[in-house]
């Protein structure tokens, strides 16, 4: 299994005929992904790499008969409406890419989703990934390369840092050690699927059996996800690697979205918070490899032992 | 986050209908003399900077006369705090203040809401007000369809014991303060204290206002010169570096200065990285190693080479530095020549005299580390290009090496790539710089490489010189998309005919 994205979603591209749109809806298609339809309003007709263009979502969804996500590339400025537009057509999952999207657009996109029963991932996420299942957003950036970095496996990989995503899977595959699906939360504070959210995917998820996290400084995620481990809501072993040691508090490092704000979201608190619950916190991001092999080779023991 | 100067967020207030005293923005201590006599009353005299505590540093004072108000001036324009030069001072009319109180709204991350918080205590800060009377504080989430309703903000004055009258006008400010918030578009507001004077009437007595950076753009009227999260005020480089980014769009490029005034051999490095995650990893390789950070630059979201030529550009601006650094995630998406391309063109013009290593991991690394590797023999000082089996930490102990190695073994001999004035010029625009080829060069030159190397078919060969295929401004609107494949094509198999040009305006050259 995998989470959010597998071979079976029907796949809509919102932007489809712009430049970022029109490149990874090859991606997707070359990799496996089923994308059914594209919408550009006024576009309606033309074909991007054999995918039918229309007007509206409403109008994709009644002529291809089901959406199950849409990826979404229109500008920033153009993101609330859009994401509107596929949450109040029935759409699920939203995967939001482009960044800089103003905060007060994504918490009107987090409530309308909320009452509508969605979810989005971003906005300013690479997007998500199932290895040799499909791909939604821009990570991998071709088929190829795609291929190349992911195999499935038994790791859920989830980061708050786009090209980290990527990173991480690729030494575990190096490693020997596949992945059910990677993740990439996005880079704002405020995102639609933040780690600890995430993380309940991974637990329902029996083919995952560790997961590897990436956090940042900033924000409240880390923390909430050792509270779950605190709360016996997530129990599968978790390998984490806290970046930005090296910020200056009250400088933000670029869309990673990292405010230090006293001690909540600095990286003591986090590392020791995590320490707390157990989790397996890496101080070199060269060692989540070896330490998740570990860990995984533990964890077989003791459910062989049972 | 871009934040307000008080007097900027009081101005705002006003025009919600809240109270503020009577005052006037001034930046020398002649326009403060000039506002204090206009306002004819006892003024105070505050300092406009982005600091806590201003009182305690020396940054307000009270004055009675307009002659005091202009000598208080002169004592804290100018003032350094915190770092923070102050360039202004508001002046303002003193209030007799009965109580005090504090109202804030703020994005909570978690609930994905804004909250408002007020307290029945004000002047101090609210985390330890939350922590010495927890009692005297209440919030509420809001949902953000609904808005803060009148009966909503005067339930939480009741929270913390506030009734009748007074209730209903605290009521009303913090709705105004909630409302102004929204419609700016304000990661967070603040009016601490918020006072009720001795003749009854609420008053905002301070305003902290920090306003959505990615919103900036909607909110014109705001003024806002540079829309980063800053302590201080942007630098003169962290202007230039926003005017690039404020005119390109394709992709991200964020630049700030973490130190200024160093000396080479201080061991300050340049820092270039791609993607927060792998910027902060790598930034973290060098400080293990005790170098320091001179800025730290982020050139990610796939930028055109043109935005990381002149990234480059304003990182190797900075004197004193002793190594250039550039290190991302290390597993890239977006295309990694681009960058390179981008490298090149800035080394090669500057003569890149202090070490650099790049690492550029990811899809076409290959490709991208050939093209560094093609530059690096001709510049004064050395360069290496490393791929994703390269860690962030063996790259920085590569270049602490080569720092090393420098040291001993001094510059290697070089000569700038000029460009040289054209004999037969043929010019075109770019969506943010021109192209000029000198066919007098081209005429001698066999391949003609730089036409296959524009995989956008812009160029086509007449009268064996190579001239647009394509509209002049089907060019300019972007068909060119900067990649600098045909100049580095030109330069390393051409005949040298062909320059891009792109101004870095006010960047010393
Ligand atoms: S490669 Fe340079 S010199 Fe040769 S034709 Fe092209 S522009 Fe002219
Ligand atoms: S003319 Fe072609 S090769 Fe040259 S910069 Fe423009 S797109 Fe790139």
């Amino acid at each position: 299994m995998s989470i959010l994205i597998d071979k079976e979603k029907r796949v809509l591209i919102q932007g489809i005929t712009g430049r970022e749109g029109m490149t990874r809806a090859k991606l997707m298609m070359d990799y496996g992904s089923q994308v059914v339809a594209g919408c550009t309003p006024g576009k309606k007709g033309e074909v991007v790499h054999g995918v039918t263009v229309y007007d509206t979502v409403q109008e994709a969804v009644e002529a291809t008969g089901r959406i199950d996500v849409s990826v979404i590339f229109v500008p920033a400025p153009l993101i609330k409406g859009a994401a509107l537009e596929a949450i109040e057509a029935g759409v699920k999952l939203l995967v939001i890419v482009p960044d800089r999207v103003p905060i007060y657009d994504v918490l009107e996109i987090a409530e309308a989703a909320e009452q509508n029963g969605a979810q989005f991932v971003g906005p300013n996420t690479l997007g998500v990934i199932s290895p040799g299942k499909a791909v939604v957003g821009m990570i991998g950036g071709r088929a190829r390369t795609a291929n190349e970095w992911f195999k499935p496996g038994p790791v859920g990989v989830m980061s708050r840092s786009g090209g980290i995503t990527s990173a991480i899977s690729y030494y575990l595959t190096q490693e020997g050690l596949g992945q059910t699906t990677a993740i990439h939360v996005g880079g704002d504070a405020v995102v639609g699927l933040p780690l600890h959210e995430v993380v309940k995917h991974f637990q329902a998820d029996d083919e995952t059996r560790m997961v590897v996290m990436f956090g940042e400084i900033g924000t409240a995620q880390e923390e909430k996800v050792a509270d779950l481990i605190e709360q016996g809501k997530f129990t599968k072993p978790l390998v984490a690697f806290v970046g930005g040691k090296a910020a200056k508090s009250g400088t933000r490092f670029s869309h990673a979205g990292a405010i230090v704000e006293g001690n909540r979201g600095s990286h003591e608190g986090k590392v020791k918070r995590l320490r707390e619950v157990g989790a397996h916190v890496v101080d070199a991001f060269g060692d989540i490899p070896k330490v998740a092999r570990r860990v995984l080779e533990e964890a077989g023991k003791q459910s062989g032992d049972a | 986050m871009a934040r307000l100067f008080e007097y900027q967020g009081k101005e705002i207030l006003s025009r919600m209908k809240i109270p503020i005293p009577k005052g006037q923005v001034a930046r020398t201590p002649e326009e403060a003399e000039e506002a204090a006599r206009s306002i004819g009353k006892p003024v105070i005299i505050k300092a406009q900077a982005w600091v806590t505590g201003r009182a305690s540093l020396g940054g307000i004072r009270k004055a009675d006369s307009a002659d005091e108000a202009r000598k208080a001036a002169e004592a804290i324009l100018g003032m350094e705090m915190k770092g923070f030069t102050v360039n202004e001072v508001l002046v303002e009319e003193q209030i007799d203040i009965d109580q005090e109180f504090y109202a804030g709204v703020i994005i909570d991350d978690v609930a994905r809401r804004p909250v408002v918080i007020v307290s029945s205590m004000g002047g101090t800060g609210i985390e330890e007000i939350a922590q010495s009377h927890p009692d005297k504080v209440a919030t509420q989430k809001v949902k953000i369809t609904r808005g803060l309703p009148a009966h909503d903000a005067r339930n939480l004055w009741r929270k913390v014991g506030i009734s009748g009258k007074l209730q209903m006008k605290l009521g009303n400010a913090l709705v105004g303060l909630y409302n102004m918030c929204r419609k700016y578009e304000a990661r967070s507001g603040e009016i601490n204290p918020l006072v009720v004077t001795n003749d009854g009437q609420v008053m905002a007595a301070d305003c902290r206002l920090t306003v959505d950076d990615y919103a900036v753009f909607r909110h014109p009227d705001l003024g806002i010169e540079i829309a980063r999260e800053l302590d201080r005020p942007a630098t003169p480089l962290e202007k230039i570096a926003y005017q690039v980014e404020a005119v390109d769009y394709r992709g991200t490029f964020y630049f700030i200065q973490m130190a200024q005034g160093f000396r080479e051999g201080e061991g300050y490095i340049g820092f270039h990285g791609a993607g927060g995650g792998g910027s902060m990893m790598s930034m973290d390789a060098l400080l293990k190693r005790g170098y320091k950070i001179a800025n730290f630059t982020d050139t990610s979201g796939n930028p055109p080479s043109s935005k990381v030529y002149r990234a480059a550009r304003i990182i190797l601006s900075q004197e004193g530095l002793d190594g250039y650094f550039a290190s991302g995630s290390g597993v890239a998406s977006q295309e990694q020549f681009h960058s390179a391309r981008g490298f090149v063109k800035a080394f090669r013009e500057v003569g890149l005299s202090i070490p650099a290593v790049i690492r550029l991991g990811g899809n076409f690394e290959e490709e991208a580390i050939e093209i560094l590797g093609k530059c690096a023999s001709g510049l004064p000082s050395k360069l290496e290009a490393y791929g994703r089996d390269d860690s962030p930490d063996f790259c920085a102990e590569r270049l602490q090496l080569l720092i090393e190695e420098q040291k001993k073994a001094g510059l290697r001999s070089f000569t700038p790539r000029k460009r040289n004035p054209a004999r037969k010029p043929y010019r075109f625009e770019t969506v943010t710089g021109s192209i000029e080829i000198d066919h007098a060069c081209c005429v001698q030159c066999k391949d003609k490489p730089c036409v296959a190397a524009c995989t956008r078919e812009i160029l086509k060969i007449e009268d064996s010189a190579p001239v647009l295929a394509q509209e002049v401004a089907v060019v300019k609107k972007g068909r060119c998309t900067e990649c600098l494949a045909c100049e580095i094509a030109c330069e390393f198999e051409g005949n040298g005919g062909l320059w891009i040009d792109l101004p870095i305006p006010e960047l010393k050259e």
